[in-house]
C-alpha cells in the first residue's frame, strides 16, 4: 500500500476538530467516494479527532490517500501522547466512557471504517488509525 | 463571538444550522436556545439540519439535550431536514437518536408541533408519547 498524499493536521481546540473533518471531505471528495462513503469516514474522523483532543490532550491527525493495486482509500491516523487506554476491549464497548461523552467514539468510529487499527500504551499515548476503501 | 441566528416565527423558534459547528458553539446555541425559549414563551422549536453533511455523537447529543432541556420549559423539539447519508451513518455509529422528533422539512415539521400543540396545547408528544 502507497500513500500518495498525506497532510497533518495539529489537534489543539475544538475548532481543528472541524479542520480534520473539512479536510477529510475534501480529500473523500477527490478520491470520488460516495456521498454516504463520504459522511462515515468525516463522521469517524470527527469522533476519534475529538477522543485525541478531550482524552489524549491534543495531537495529531495524519490524512493519507493511498492505493493498494487499483484500489483507492483514505487513512487517517490520530497519534496523542495523553495518558493511554488501559483496557481497549473495554474501551471499543459502546456507552464506555471515562469523560461527558456517549461512550459511542472508538465503537462507533471502528465500525464506520473498512480497517481500523488501536495500539496504547498506558502514560505514553494513544494512536488509532482507520481506513475506508473507495466503494467497498 | 460566534453564535447561531435563532428566528422567532409566532409561538415557535427556528433555527437552522449552516455551520460546520465546533463544539463550544454548539454548547453556545443550546444556552441561547433555552434562554430564548423562556423570553419568547415559546411552544416549539424546530432545528433545521438539512445544510448539516455530518452529525456526530457530539451534535447528536446536542440535538437530544436541547429537546430534553425544551421539554422541562414546555416547549417541543422537532428537528428537520436530515440527509439521508446523515441518518444512514448515525443509525450506523449507534445513535439513532430516539425519542427526537424529526420532520422532513420545516413545513412538516410546523404541522407536526400545530398537531401536537392542539387547540389548548395539551395533549400527545410528536414522538408519540403521551403528555404528564
Amino acid at each position: 500500500m502507497e500513500a500518495l498524499t498525506t497532510e497533518t493536521h495539529e489537534i489543539r481546540t475544538s475548532q481543528d476538530v472541524v479542520s480534520v473533518r473539512q479536510s477529510v471531505r475534501k480529500r473523500a471528495v477527490e478520491l470520488g467516494f460516495n456521498l454516504v462513503d463520504q459522511t462515515k469516514i468525516v463522521t469517524a474522523s470527527s469522533e476519534l479527532a475529538r477522543n485525541t483532543l478531550d482524552y489524549g490532550g491534543g495531537g495529531f491527525a495524519t490524512v493519507e490517500t493511498v492505493r493498494n493495486g487499483t484500489r483507492n482509500g483514505l487513512r487517517i491516523t490520530f497519534k496523542d501522547e495523553g495518558p493511554g487506554i488501559p483496557d481497549i476491549a473495554q474501551a471499543l464497548k459502546d456507552g464506555f466512557t471515562t469523560g461527558s461523552g456517549m461512550g459511542l467514539g472508538l465503537g462507533g468510529a471502528k465500525r464506520l471504517s473498512n480497517e481500523f487499527e488501536i495500539e496504547s500504551q498506558p502514560g505514553r499515548g494513544t494512536r488509532v488509525a482507520i481506513l475506508r476503501w473507495k466503494g467497498l | 463571538m460566534e453564535r447561531i441566528p435563532i428566528l422567532k416565527m409566532g409561538e415557535f423558534l427556528l433555527v437552522t444550522i449552516q455551520v460546520d459547528m465546533h463544539d463550544r458553539l454548539a454548547l453556545t446555541l443550546q444556552d441561547d436556545l433555552t434562554q430564548q425559549i423562556v423570553k419568547w414563551h415559546a411552544r416549539g422549536v424546530l432545528i433545521d439540519i438539512s445544510a448539516l453533511e455530518m452529525v456526530d455523537s457530539f451534535i447528536g447529543r446536542m440535538l437530544s439535550n436541547i429537546a430534553n432541556m425544551a421539554r422541562l420549559l414546555d416547549a417541543r423539539t422537532v428537528v428537520v431536514g436530515m440527509q439521508p447519508s446523515v441518518a444512514i451513518t448515525l443509525v450506523e455509529l449507534g445513535l439513532p437518536m430516539k425519542g427526537i422528533p424529526t420532520a422532513l422539512d420545516v413545513e412538516k415539521g410546523m404541522q407536526t408541533l400545530r398537531t401536537y400543540l392542539g387547540s389548548n396545547g395539551y395533549g400527545k408528544d410528536p414522538d408519540g408519547s403521551a403528555d404528564d
